[in-house]
């Protein structure tokens, strides 16, 4: 019997993309073209009665401070997680491929958080860093350091971007630690004996041939960053304080289902499925042209 | 074996006879989401365990949905879906989005009328019930828990700090006791709870100056906020300094102050009436309630204070039993003994006059002294156009826009004036976009 690459019926095809296209349809195109067309109403909270309003929405968006000021903050917070989030993954990664003993329970330890749901993750945080009761705000009061996110901005930024980094770490670190291990040990041994230093193979040799993964990582963190830290914010901060740490998605939500402004959050969720569109595509045109495959 | 035309027979007499058997009168199960939490919620359940066992016609299922925020968007979800719950507790800012949605409320005057149930609206207390009437006298939600704020007080820590004897009527009184508890060492010297209501609404209410225009809304939708004018500057400004100097302690938007009080951290506490029952259940020091001080040099103060809590709505778009149901349920909670118990319990208000007398006759505000200052605040004077109330659209969003400023006083970042002048300007955009909604 002869080995076929080629598929006889013609139906095949289409029939096994079936299933992932209804998915891709009901789940995003349908949601996403109401968001299209409630951003053009104004309806009440009860959904009793809309009117179409145009363009309306956006102006409105647009010529809020807040909303132009959540657009500096969901930059600052997706830079920060990322950043934190993939240089932590890396420097562990390239700790634990250089362990040989009991290197299944160190990979373990670090890639279990990536388990734990956003939202437990949180409380989690906010449990160790409350100002009246948690361990570390109060060893930090022992340092001198009086710690209220509850209050102060700068801290509650630090404190979300920390706790969505923790989560996205181990993530990262497989990826990375797979990369690393894909590296041929004979460029590295090649590159030592030549006399080169461990910062100094790492910089022309690892970090290049890591490329691909660092890449594909840099796409996923920022869509986490974007998307994903919802339940970090939900449960810790709610975007406050004074909206300091009100990041795009969260507003939507927040607009939209705390405050029964439905046509606004609809808008809102246009815009943000945009830019994060965009950013993907910015992505792939510039920076993928750095990745050596 | 019997044959196929006698079970054919049995079958069909089954099913008429169980018509027969069908209730006559309308029974049903209703469901009923609020927003009690800790002991309010034990002692709701009591409540509803109450009537489900004085009569085998109606049952009513309690369910929590959150917070007050949290239980009005629940209610507003359900509708959207058509699963909404037949009553539920809405919080007094929500008001005016549920008397704007007439296709989605069942105004309680129409439920009592429609279902032929007794209702006398005269035995609620004018104060009460006014924030949930119409301007002519139909009232549209029951009252089920209004509060009012009052000042609670750690008499152990004032006795600590020497400062046992000092009065606290008046703001700047507070403020000198304050600074002793600070020289004493105390960490915690204030902290509020609800700072907007307190601190804002109130405070315009209780020194008859308007929070907003067209009498706080009541007027009209095409309203102003006017929580910028002097009062309500210099006591942000006061409190302002106060956070900076480490007298007042900010602990949160809602009531987190309240763990931190009950808990014996802190001094001095304004927090509804209501708190009543936590503190009381919690607090391992001697505690007194002081009515909320006020500043003696405003012509007017201290006028009478305003309700916060909720109330209680149907919902449309239910059957006539759960309708029948509800009303049971809605009567059965203004009896004076349910009333009368709920307010010695928890500190919330006597919603009927009845309640009020039959609780002054029992010796209970001799026992407990200071329960009855809630009373006393919020009746002592006939309100002015200024304190009767506020009735604004998206009044939870305008609530989170002054408390985003307020947190801006309290961290130094703006000063009391211009963030009073951003929370007026912020609020405006607010209440313009409910006022395109409701005019509909």
């Amino acid at each position: 019997m002869e080995k076929r690459v080629v598929f006889e019926h013609r139906w095949l095809p289409y029939a096994l993309l079936a299933p992932q296209l209804l998915v891709t349809a009901v789940f995003f195109l349908w949601p996403a073209g109401q968001a299209l067309v409630q951003a053009t109403q104004l309806p009440d909270p009860f959904g009793l009665s809309t009117e179409f309003v145009g363009l309306e929405n956006f102006e409105y968006l647009f010529g809020d401070r807040y909303y132009r000021a959540s657009f500096l903050t969901t930059a600052t917070f997706s830079a920060l997680v990322t950043a934190v989030s993939m240089s932590v993954a890396l420097l562990l990664a390239v700790l634990a491929d250089g362990v040989i003993k009991g290197s299944g329970v160190y990979r373990t330890l670090l890639i279990w958080p990536y388990a734990v749901a956003p939202a437990i993750a949180g409380v989690m945080w906010l449990f160790m860093f409350n100002p009246s009761i948690g361990l570390v705000a109060y060893w930090l009061k022992a340092f001198g350091v009086t710690w209220n996110h509850v209050l102060d901005p700068e801290q509650a930024m630090g404190l979300v971007v920390l706790a969505s980094s923790w989560k996205q770490v181990s993530y990262n670190f497989l990826f990375f630690l797979a990369g690393l291990q894909a590296i041929p040990r004979s460029l590295i041994e090649a590159a030592a004996i030549d006399g080169a230093t461990a910062w100094h193979r790492f910089r022309t040799i690892v970090f290049p041939l890591l490329s691909p993964t660092t890449f594909f990582l840099l796409v996923v963190n920022v869509v986490y960053a974007f998307f994903e830290t919802f339940g970090v914010i939900d449960t810790i901060t709610r975007g406050g304080p004074g909206q300091s740490t009100m990041i795009m998605v969260y507003k939507v939500y927040a607009d939209g289902f705390v405050g029964q402004d439905l046509g606004s959050s609809a808008a809102q969720s246009v815009v943000l499925m945009g830019i994060v569109g965009m950013l993907t595509v910015v992505q792939f045109r510039f920076v993928e042209r750095r990745v050596h495959y | 074996m019997p044959n196929r035309r006698s079970l054919a027979a049995t079958a069909v007499a089954l099913t008429l006879s169980a018509g027969a058997f069908a209730t006559p009168a309308a029974a049903a199960e209703i469901q009923f989401w609020h927003a009690m939490s800790n002991r309010l919620n034990e002692l709701l359940d009591e409540q509803v365990a109450k009537f489900n066992a004085s009569q085998d016609e109606h049952t009513v299922v309690a369910t929590n949905k959150g917070n007050y925020s949290e239980a009005l968007n629940a209610g507003i979800a359900a509708f959207r879906a058509g699963e909404q719950p037949t009553l539920l507790q809405v919080f007094e800012v929500g008001t005016a989005t549920m008397m704007n949605a007439k296709g989605a409320i069942k105004p309680v005057h129409e439920l009592m009328a429609e279902t032929g149930t007794e209702f006398d609206p005269s035995i609620y207390l004018a104060a009460v019930a006014g924030y949930y009437t119409t301007s002519d006298g139909k009232m549209l939600s029951l009252p089920y828990n209004s509060s009012t704020p009052v000042l609670y007080v750690n008499d152990d820590a004032l006795a600590d700090a020497g400062a046992a004897d000092m009065p606290l009527q008046t703001w700047d009184e507070v403020g000198e006791v304050l600074a002793k508890l600070q020289e004493a060492g105390n960490d915690c010297p204030m902290t509020t709870a609800w700072q907007s209501w307190i601190h804002l609404e109130n405070l315009s209410a209780y020194h008859d100056v308007p929070f907003a225009s067209e009498d706080n809304g009541f007027a009209g939708v095409d309203t102003t906020l006017e929580l910028n004018g002097e009062a309500q500057v210099r006591h942000v400004g006061n409190l302002g300094q106060w956070a900076q100097d480490g007298r007042f302690v900010y602990a949160g938007r809602r009531n987190e102050g309240g763990a931190r009080f009950n808990a014996g951290e802190c001094a001095l506490f304004t927090e509804s009436s209501a708190g009543y029952a936590n503190t009381r259940a919690q607090a391992e020091f001697d505690f007194s309630i002081h009515p909320l001080p006020y500043y003696d040099d405003v012509e007017g103060a201290p006028q009478n204070t305003i309700i916060g809590g909720a109330s209680l709505w149907a919902m449309a778009g239910k059957s006539d039993e759960e309708y029948q149901a509800a009303a049971a349920f809605l009567n059965f909670l203004s009896t004076p003994d349910i009333q009368a118990q709920w307010h010695q319990d928890t500190g919330y208000l006597p919603i009927t006059m009845a309640a009020y007398e039959q609780t002054k006759a029992s010796g209970f505000y001799e026992e407990n002294p200071g329960t009855d200052i809630a009373i006393v605040q919020m009746t002592g004077k006939a309100p002015t156009a200024n304190s009767k109330g506020i009735r604004l659209g998206n009044f939870d969003q305008i609530r989170g826009v002054i408390d985003e400023e307020l947190e801006a006083v309290w961290t130094g970042d703006k000063p009391a004036q211009e963030a009073m002048d951003s929370a007026a300007e912020r609020g405006d955009e607010l209440l313009r976009r409910f006022e395109r909604t409701a005019g509909r």
